[in-house]
């Protein structure tokens, strides 16, 4: 059955506190999810107080800020800081998004900091994301063709077919999306999730590709794409702006337009 | 910890190749629920405070049996897909989830069945 409830030792539990250092102006409180598998503990929540006036302004600078000067067991993935490899995906303030693109200021009250939702947890706030890989890797995100390439240059295309591909190609895979929907959450060993299939959508409506029929044949199955039922926190959460929602609805829209 | 590759895990049994009649007939029964539902909400109000005999000889008009019996029958068939969405959303088990589904088609069948009967009784004036 869907699981309403965390697990035993999934349970969270309060934490440590760490409190600021003395003569600190500008405090804003940081409830971070901590989870060691080493251990053999529950998770828990610490507390950091953290001067944001000798810090940047986006959240991976204060858990940078964290991890650099009050805790060196924090343990989080990062890397390009400008929401571009989708790396510090994360919750924040109920929310996913990413860590770097999240201003402190946007958040009201402490800022609560989980793992994206509904995943293994490596470390902290370090989820495994395995399987949504696999799920990638599985709508064969490359382009496949039968008519071989002109010999003398690219293959070409209209400025209007581009346009088709523009939105959903900027896809980051950070996650977000696919971890923000229930139905990820319930059925993520079937459901391949918004990500995977805003992913093949890109490349259903790629104007070079010449597998469209088979990439909607590997779709068409009550679980895989069918799962989605509208709920569209993919398309809320989305730290880019695109659309996951709609390409679905998309997709949908063509399994049916060929069988009439 | 499994063994397979994660990739082998996610294409699991392949692609049903199914799906998208389910998605249609469920468009299609809820766009006739929303005029069959206009109709008997209309009728429930204009017949007002439902005496009995109103309601029966109501009911026994052709036109209106007509239209009962499509309203009993799309809200089981819409209600009978919706429930089976819901069913395979949550129930994981799967020999629970055959038995719900099973059971569930049978209920469903067996309202509709009721309510087609209990229509026709009246409308050919049993």
């Amino acid at each position: 059955m869907a699981e309403f409830r965390l697990p035993k030792n999934s349970r969270i539990r309060k934490g440590r506190h760490f409190a600021a250092a003395d003569g600190s102006a500008n405090v804003r409180r940081f409830a971070v999810y901590r989870y060691d598998p080493d251990s053999g503990e529950n998770p828990r929540v610490d507390t950091y107080e953290v001067d944001v006036d000798s810090c940047g302004p986006m959240v991976l600078d204060a858990l940078i800020k964290i991890k650099n000067e009050i805790d060196p067991t924090l343990t989080f993935r990062r890397s390009c800081r400008e929401g571009i490899c989708g790396s510090c995906a994360m919750n924040i303030d109920g929310g996913n998004t990413l860590a770097c693109t999240r201003a402190i200021d946007s958040v009201k009250g402490d800022v609560k900091i989980y793992p994206l939702p509904h995943m293994p947890v490596v470390k902290d706030l370090v989820p495994d994301l395995t399987n949504f890989y696999a799920q990638y890797a599985s709508i064969k995100p490359w382009l496949q063709t039968r008519t071989p390439p002109p010999p003398d240059r690219e293959r070409l295309q209209s400025k209007e077919d581009q346009e088709l591909i523009n939105e959903p190609a900027a896809c980051i895979l950070c996650a977000c999306c696919s971890t923000s929907c229930p139905s990820y959450w319930w059925n993520s060993d079937r459901y391949l999730g918004p990500a995977a299939l805003l992913a093949a959508y890109r490349w259903l409506v790629d104007s070079r590709d010449e597998a469209t029929g088979e990439r909607l044949d590997e779709l068409e199955d009550p679980f895989r794409l069918y799962r989605c039922h509208t709920i569209m926190n993919c398309t809320q959460t989305c730290p880019k702006d695109l659309n996951p929602a709609q390409a679905i609805a998309e997709t949908k829209k063509m399994l049916v337009e060929r069988r009439y | 910890m499994s063994l397979r590759a994660p990739l082998n895990q996610v294409l699991g049994l392949g692609t049903a190749k199914d799906g998208t009649g389910h998605f249609w007939r469920q468009r299609i029964s809820g766009i006739a629920l929303v005029l069959l539902g206009l109709w008997f909400v209309a009728s429930v109000v204009s017949l007002g405070a439902l005496q009995y005999d109103a309601v029966i000889d109501f009911i026994s008009r052709p036109l209106n049996s007509v239209l009962m019996l499509l309203t009993c029958l799309a809200v089981a068939y819409h209600s009978n897909l919706g429930v089976q969405v819901v069913i395979e959303d949550y129930v994981h088990a799967n020999g629970l989830k055959l038995a719900a589904l099973i059971l569930s088609r049978f209920a469903h069948v067996f309202v509709a069945a009721l309510s087609v009967y209990a229509i026709l009784l009246i409308g050919l004036g049993a």
